[in-house]
């Protein structure tokens, strides 16, 4: 079996699972997004009262943070009383940042187990060998009521990644050029791992990126085996126990891809499709109204980092607007502390709270009609940043940063002197 | 729930997101009846004034990739989507349109089969998917039988509440 088989067949109590087979898993914590007060209305409309167990849910009021509308601010104000009646302790509010980095940071996600959130992006979590994935709300107030939920068991695909990263070149680089191989639709209903020795150059920020984006290509959960890099990070954070699943030797794998990283330049996927994905350079002098650096994907410690290192000493083109949005108050301390937010606001940059911003078009960062934005966050779907016809280019948080100091895009190695 | 569905197609491309299905700027209305004033608003502006309920929606791959907005499935069933068919489905939209009791058909080749407009048939027990317009077939990959149940009992709720119910 592979390990997130093994993973799915502890949660479900049987020794053995099979690809296909539909399983009911115990849900070790859920996670519900403030954008899904649907979640707590079909607790009660399915006739729930008490949750089953108010330890193992957390609410993360990280879309709308802080809420910009009266309706946003009723919605969470009935999250919170939702939490306080059922005795929800894990209450994550406006000032805490994006649930995934949260779940990081809080040391909540451990290798092995099944973590269930109402956000696509779940399957973040399989930079630390958990079982993670998205669901609806009706799915996550199943798991409210009873602690557990059906799955069907993945086939999982193997992605190989051999060489050595180039300079300016990123985990964002690679699984951009990933996807724009194989396609938006190829992980559909798929798990994903990443196996190879590129995995060594990559710290938990950069695998995390990796496995975000695996819901770029339809996954519905990501796997890098568990070992000193996630061993160290996990380390004074987790305080629970916790099982680290292995793939027995032979484990058949639905596909294997291999990916030599050595040659790989910058890339940057176009409008308006995550997989229409070409080498930076091809869009090279392109003008950018804004650039956007944060979210789930991109607005970690190491990402900001990398901006402040592009942009220290220097000023943003004075034409683009500079969005930074640090993932969570974790990230958004560190940074601080580094010096790094310091950098970054004299060189022109425009710092929103920790949270989801204007990734997914609500607030803090909207888009015109006509205007172009390049992101370091996950989607460039039509509509998605703000106007239908705005254009949005994902790439890495260094393109971005370089893209915001010259108002255009450039290769990002040419600033990382 | 009725096994056989027929019904006037809206055609899609693909990968047909939730933002466009639903888009982020509304995600905060919580009734459904103001959710369904927005359906396919990303995609044509024009699908939510001119749908009849027991219309039906084709689309190419991966309809409903991306965010796992519960919003895009219920703005389709608010207005009265009879079913929906297409070459593949994002995985979160899938579980959430059939939780509210939507069927939905994977049919390799449908975008190519139908076009806007057409009247198009399928019987969800045997998979045979029929062009009335056209008199083209297909078969579509056959439901598991716990999707059957969901969609049986008219959605998950209901079966949840009789097992669960407090």
């Amino acid at each position: 079996m592979h390990a997130i088989e093994k993973i799915l067949a502890k949660a479900a109590g049987k020794t053995t699972v099979t690809t296909g087979e539909i399983v009911n898993c115990k849900v070790d914590l859920a996670g519900i997004n403030d954008l899904y007060l649907q979640t707590v209305r079909s607790f009660f409309e399915m006739g729930g009262k008490k949750v089953y167990d108010p330890s193992k849910i957390v609410m993360f009021l990280d879309h709308y943070a802080p809420a910009s509308t009266i309706m946003q601010a009723d919605n969470q104000k009935q999250f919170r009383e939702f939490c306080w009646d059922q005795g929800i302790d894990l209450l994550m509010d406006v000032d805490q940042g994006v649930c995934h980095q949260i779940l990081a940071d809080k040391g909540l996600v451990r290798p092995g187990m099944v973590l269930v959130v109402t956000d696509s992006h779940t399957t973040t979590h399989g930079a630390f060998g958990a079982f993670g994935t998205g669901v609806g709300a009706t799915d996550c107030a199943i798991i409210m009521m009873t602690g557990q939920l059906w799955f069907r068991v993945p086939e999982i695909i193997r992605i190989n990644l051999e060489g050595k990263l180039p300079k300016g070149v990123f985990a964002k680089d690679v699984i951009l050029k990933v996807i724009g191989m194989l396609g938006a639709d190829y992980g559909v209903y798929r798990g994903v791992e990443f196996t190879g020795p590129v995995l060594k150059e990559l710290n938990i920020s950069e695998r995390m990126a990796l496995c975000n984006m695996t819901t770029e290509m339809g996954a519905k959960t990501a796997y890098i085996q568990p070992d000193e890099i996630t061993l160290a990070f996990l380390k004074d954070k987790v305080k629970q126990d916790y099982e680290i699943f292995t793939t027995d030797p032979g484990y058949k794998y639905a596909a294997e891809h291999t990916f030599d990283v050595s040659g790989l330049k910058p890339q940057v996927a176009a409008p308006h499709s995550v997989d229409n994905v070409f080498d930076v350079t091809e869009y090279a002098g392109k003008p950018v109204n804004q650039a956007f650096l944060g979210t789930c994907t991109g607005g970690r410690v190491e990402d900001i980092a990398v901006a402040a290192r592009i942009l220290k000493g220097k000023h943003i083109n004075p034409r683009t607007r500079f969005i930074v949005v640090p993932a969570s108050k974790g990230v958004f301390l560190e940074a601080m502390a580094k010096g790094y937010i310091q950098t970054l606001v004299e060189a022109g940059a425009t710092f929103v709270t920790p949270g989801c911003a204007a990734c997914l078009g609500t607030h803090q960062g909207m888009l015109a009609n006509g205007e172009t934005c390049i992101t370091a966050s996950s989607r460039n779907f039509p509509g998605r940043m703000g106007h239908n016809k705005a254009e949005i280019f994902v790439a890495s948080p260094a393109s971005v940063a370089a893209a915001a100091l010259k108002g255009k895009i450039v290769n990002p190695a040419d600033y990382l002197e | 729930m009725q096994n056989v569905i027929r019904g006037k197609a809206f055609v899609f491309g693909t990968n047909i997101s939730t933002d466009q299905i639903y888009p982020g700027q509304y995600l905060d209305l919580t009734d459904p009846d103001k959710v369904a004033e927005h359906a396919m608003q990303g995609a044509d502006p024009s699908f939510v004034k001119e749908v009849k309920p027991g219309d039906i929606i084709v689309a190419a791959a991966n309809f409903g990739c991306g965010s796992s907005r519960e919003h895009a499935a219920v703005t389709l069933k608010t207005v009265g989507v009879g079913a929906i068919l297409a070459d593949s489905f994002g995985r979160i939209f899938y579980r959430n349109a059939i939780n509210l009791g939507i069927p939905l058909v994977v049919c390799p080749g449908i975008a190519d089969m139908v076009k806007q407009g057409d009247t198009v048939k399928i019987d969800l027990t045997t998979g045979d998917v029929t062009n009335d317009t056209t008199g083209k077939g297909a078969t579509a990959q056959p439901l598991s039988p716990y999707v059957m149940e969901i969609l049986a009992s008219g959605g998950i709720k209901p079966m949840i509440k009789e097992q669960y119910g407090q």
